[in-house]
C-alpha cells in the first residue's frame, strides 16, 4: 500500500521533455553554451509563444541553423541578435533591447510602482489625519 | 469632481485599447515588417521551372513588383491561388513568386494544375532568402516600389477585398508621384 502511495505521488512530478533540437552539439563547449542561451532568447515567429529552443516549427529549425553559422563564423551575441532584429523585429527577442520604441517596455513597471507607491502614500497620508472614530471615517 | 478626471480619462484609455485589441479584422499573428520604406533584401535564386536560370531583384526591372511567398504544404496559398491568377491576369501588376521552403518537382506540378501567375518564381529550398525577408508564415505578399523599397507586406491569403483596401491605394499614390 506504501510502495503502491509514493508511486502515485510521485507520478504526479512526472515531467514529458521532448528533443527538439536534434543537431549535434557544436565542436566548441564556449559557443554551444552561448548557442543555447541565444536560442532560449529568440521567439519563434511562426509559433509566438515559444523560442526557437522549445519549437520543432522548421522556421525554428532554420533560425537555429543560421545561428549555429553566425556563431562559427565568429560574429557576437549583439550581431546575430542585429540579425534577427533586422528581419524580423524588436518582436523576434524575448528580451527586446532598451532602445527607442522598447524604452516604454523597460521603463513601465518602474513607473507603474512609483504611480502605485504615490497613491499608497497619499491614501496613508489622509488616513493619519482623520479623527480616530469609525463614524466619521465611514462618511467619508 | 475634478479628482475622479484622472481614473476616468484612464478608464477610457484602456476601454480604446481593448476596443482595438478587439477588432475582428486584426491579425493577431500579423507583425510589422520592419522592412517598410527600406530596400527589399537581395536575394539571388534558382527559378523553380528553370534551374538553370536565376532570379534576382534585378529581374523586378525598376518597376513595382509584387513578391508572392507560397509552397505547395501552405493551405492559404491555394486558398488565394485564383485571387493571384485573376491579378495576373488584369495585368495591373508584375507578380513573382518565392516558392519557400519546397519540394521542386511538388511546386512545379502545382504550377501546372492551378495555373502560374507569377512572372517568374525562386526556389528557396533552405529556407534562407526566406529568412532574409523576413518571412515567417506563407503566404506573405510584399509590394515592391519601382526604386526596390518596400511599400508593403500582408500575411496570410489575399483576395480581392484585402487587395483593394491595402494594395490599390498604395499603387495609385505611387503612381502619382512617378
Amino acid at each position: 500500500m506504501r510502495i503502491l502511495f509514493s508511486f502515485l505521488t510521485l507520478s504526479l512530478f512526472v515531467t514529458v521533455a521532448y528533443a527538439v533540437d536534434t543537431e549535434d552539439a557544436l565542436d566548441d563547449p564556449v559557443l554551444q553554451a552561448r548557442y543555447e542561451k541565444i536560442v532560449g532568447e529568440v521567439r519563434c515567429l511562426k509559433c509566438q509563444n515559444q523560442t526557437i529552443k522549445d519549437s520543432n516549427a522548421f522556421l525554428a529549425g532554420d533560425l537555429r541553423r543560421e545561428i549555429r553559422h553566425m556563431l562559427e563564423d565568429g560574429l557576437t551575441d549583439e550581431q546575430i541578435f542585429d540579425f534577427l532584429v533586422e528581419r524580423y523585429g524588436d518582436f523576434a527577442l524575448y528580451k527586446p533591447r532598451a532602445s527607442g520604441k522598447t524604452l516604454i517596455l523597460w521603463i513601465a513597471p518602474a513607473l507603474f510602482l512609483l504611480g502605485g507607491a504615490f497613491v499608497l502614500v497619499n491614501i496613508v497620508r489622509r488616513r493619519m489625519t482623520l479623527p480616530i472614530d469609525d463614524d466619521s471615517a465611514a462618511k467619508d | 469632481m475634478w479628482k475622479y478626471s484622472v481614473p476616468v480619462v484612464l478608464f477610457a484609455l484602456l476601454i480604446l485599447m481593448f476596443v482595438k485589441g478587439l477588432d475582428p479584422e486584426r491579425d493577431v499573428n500579423a507583425l510589422p515588417s520592419p522592412f517598410l520604406g527600406k530596400p527589399a533584401p537581395e536575394f539571388e535564386l534558382p527559378s523553380l521551372t528553370d534551374p538553370s536560370k536565376t532570379v534576382s531583384n534585378a529581374d523586378f526591372g525598376n518597376e513595382m513588383s509584387l513578391v508572392n511567398v507560397w509552397a505547395t504544404w501552405c493551405v492559404g496559398c491555394r486558398q488565394e491561388h485564383q485571387f493571384l491568377l485573376q491579378l495576373a491576369e488584369s495585368g495591373s501588376i508584375r507578380m513573382f513568386g518565392l516558392n519557400w521552403r519546397d519540394n521542386r518537382v511538388e511546386a512545379q506540378r502545382w504550377l501546372q494544375d492551378l495555373g502560374n501567375p507569377y512572372i517568374d518564381t525562386a526556389y528557396d529550398e533552405d529556407g534562407r532568402a526566406g529568412i532574409n525577408w523576413g518571412v515567417y508564415g506563407a503566404p506573405e505578399t510584399f509590394l515592391v516600389a519601382a526604386d526596390g523599397t518596400v511599400l508593403y507586406k500582408h500575411l496570410g491569403p489575399l483576395n480581392r477585398s484585402l487587395w483593394e483596401k491595402h494594395f490599390v491605394p498604395r499603387l495609385e499614390s505611387a503612381g502619382k508621384t512617378q
